[in-house]
């Protein structure tokens, strides 16, 4: 097959597959460059591809369910003891956060260390206000998190709005879009108040209902719908992990 | 039933133990020694336990192909088998437990396979594709490079000075002439102490790792049971060589509290430099390596052939 051959040919798939996005029903949530398509390979053969799903599982989160008895409340125990936060700083509040690892608070005393990648983490703190771009970039963080994880959400921000409760570009309540687990309120909390927000985390890990994870897996369709009402261009899977 | 054999598995199973324990309670140390250098308080000495329970007790384990799968087992593979290769007490009668292959190991072999868990790790970072990943295999790859040469510069020494390439030979060396090769040959103990910076990968030489800028490298895709995987080979394999070390150069221990006292002596060395320390970059790091211990390690092995 000559190279025009080869060009005239991709340039007719290509228009195939604008008039299939376009006269689609409902609204898609993927940009048209990234939706299933047929292409040439190197060879001449005309093959599918689904860019989005070539790098991301297409599966969605099932309810994990805990182990039985001790053997759940030695975890739990081991879990609660090592809090390992992500470290991707949200908003103002993740100004509150470094001071947290200096000899002044010094957080590793309670077993909280931050970590820089989101699989190697299980705490997540939302701190601060949260713009509708950032939440989009928070969503896939947490979901790429191995489960059983955990969100602290930090300052006021979180739970109402704020100061920002008008704002064309910030959300309200972090609670639709992702499940918390804890709340520190203030407009900014000091790392003292951060620090008792861990002990508070580490108190409800303990008494086995930081099940965080699992109540995203039980009411995804519900979170999925509010995140997508907010986020306009989505262009990633349901659940990327 | 041969009784030997159980004896075999219990001391396989007894030396993992052991080699766990002390890599897992050093990495805790380790931790509690720097926070207080840096005036913290520090978590508590046996954190590192409560962080891989818990990384075992992840439940989603999310992976990007079979290598990935294969890469922390070929790394704990490595770790072990070294350890089996690897006289731990030099004693007649406590060696029971930890007899093992000792007799059938030696340094060449030992050479080779404490190299094998790096190269599996780094083909399972690379099934990743992850760029951190990449970059850092390329750089611990490349610091490797580094730090063998002054490494094996300084085996050869003592290996030419003792006549002998088994570990237990060199052990029985060091205590027929009543000394430690770290005296009778203490170029080639600078060159492999120096090149032992290098192997625990602490700061200066963190640079494959580099949590700042590359997102802890290899380890940046991996999360849950690989990662406590990786975490429990590394205590083994932290063991595994101060052990080693504790044996060529410091005449071996002959009960298990002077193997503590030693191993945890030696490894102070990486630590409190590494404490004080920022990161070299990735070649400034190779051509450290290239330069004085190196060279030393040249005179060491000159010194063995030429005057003793």
């Amino acid at each position: 097959m000559s190279e025009l051959d080869m060009n005239d040919k991709m340039n007719e798939l290509l228009k195939k597959a604008e008039a299939n996005a376009s006269t689609k029903e409902e609204k898609s949530f993927v940009r048209p460059e990234d939706e299933e398509r047929e292409v040439i390979a190197p060879d001449g053969s005309i093959i599918k591809v689904n860019p989005i799903y070539d790098y991301f599982s297409g599966e969605k989160p099932t309810v994990e369910e805990p182990s039985k008895g001790v053997v759940e409340k030695f975890l739990n125990w081991a879990r609660a003891e090592s809090i390992w936060v992500l470290g991707f700083g949200t908003g103002c509040g993740s100004i509150e956060i470094p001071p947290l690892m200096t000899p002044r608070f010094d957080a590793f005393r309670f077993g909280v260390q931050m970590r820089p990648t989101p699989r190697q983490s299980n705490a997540f703190i939302i701190s601060g206000y949260l713009s509708v771009k950032t939440l989009k970039r928070v969503i896939r963080s947490y979901e790429q998190m191995p489960s059983p994880k955990y969100i602290i959400a930090l300052g006021s921000c979180t739970i109402n709005g704020g100061m920002y409760y008008d704002s064309y570009s910030t959300i309200n309540r972090l609670d639709k879009y992702l499940p918390v687990d804890v709340y520190i309120a203030g407009c900014m909390p000091r790392p003292e108040a951060l620090l008792a927000g861990f002990m508070k985390l580490k108190e409800i890990i303990k008494s086995g209902n930081g099940e965080g994870a699992n109540i995203y897996a039980e009411n995804f369709d519900e979170y999925k719908a509010n995140q997508k009402k907010v986020i306009k261009d989505w262009n990633m899977p349901d659940y990327n992990w | 039933m041969d009784n030997s054999i159980w004896i075999s598995i219990l001391g396989f199973l007894a030396t993992i133990t052991l080699a766990f324990v002390v890599g897992v309670f050093y990495g805790g140390l380790v931790r509690k020694v720097t926070a207080r250098i840096q005036n913290r308080v520090g978590p508590p000495f046996y954190q590192n336990f409560f962080d891989i329970v818990k990384l075992y007790s992840k439940t989603t384990a999310i992976n990007h192909g079979w290598m990935q799968h294969l890469g922390p087992a070929f790394a704990i593979t490595a770790s072990v088998t070294s350890l089996m290769f690897i006289p731990i007490l030099n004693g007649q009668g406590d060696m029971m437990w930890f007899e093992n292959l000792n007799f059938k190991g030696d340094l060449i072999f030992l050479l080779y396979m404490m190299v094998f868990g790096s190269l599996g790790m780094a083909l399972g970072a690379g099934q990743t594709g992850n760029p951190y990943s990449a970059i850092g295999v390329s750089r611990g790859l490349s610091q490797m490079v580094g730090y063998e040469i002054p490494w094996v510069l300084a085996l050869v020494a003592i290996m030419m000075q003792a006549e002998t390439t088994s570990i237990t030979g060199l052990i029985d060396y060091q205590n027929a002439n009543d000394t430690w090769m770290m005296f009778e040959s203490p170029l080639a103990f600078i060159a492999g102490l120096l090149a032992m910076l290098g192997m625990f990968h602490y700061a200066p030489f963190d640079v494959p790792f580099a949590p700042a800028e590359l997102a802890s490298g290899p380890a940046s895709e991996f999360g849950g049971k690989y990662l406590a995987l990786m975490m429990t080979s590394g205590a083994i394999m932290a063991f595994v060589k101060l052990v080693l070390f504790v044996d060529i150069f410091m005449g071996g221990a002959s009960n298990l509290v002077m193997l503590l006292v030693k191993t945890f002596l030696l490894y102070m060395v990486p630590v409190l430099y590494g404490v004080v320390s920022p990161r070299y970059r990735t070649e400034q790091s190779i051509r450290y390596f290239w330069g004085w211990p190196t060279a030393i390690g040249v005179l060491g092995v000159l010194y063995v052939v030429f005057i003793r």
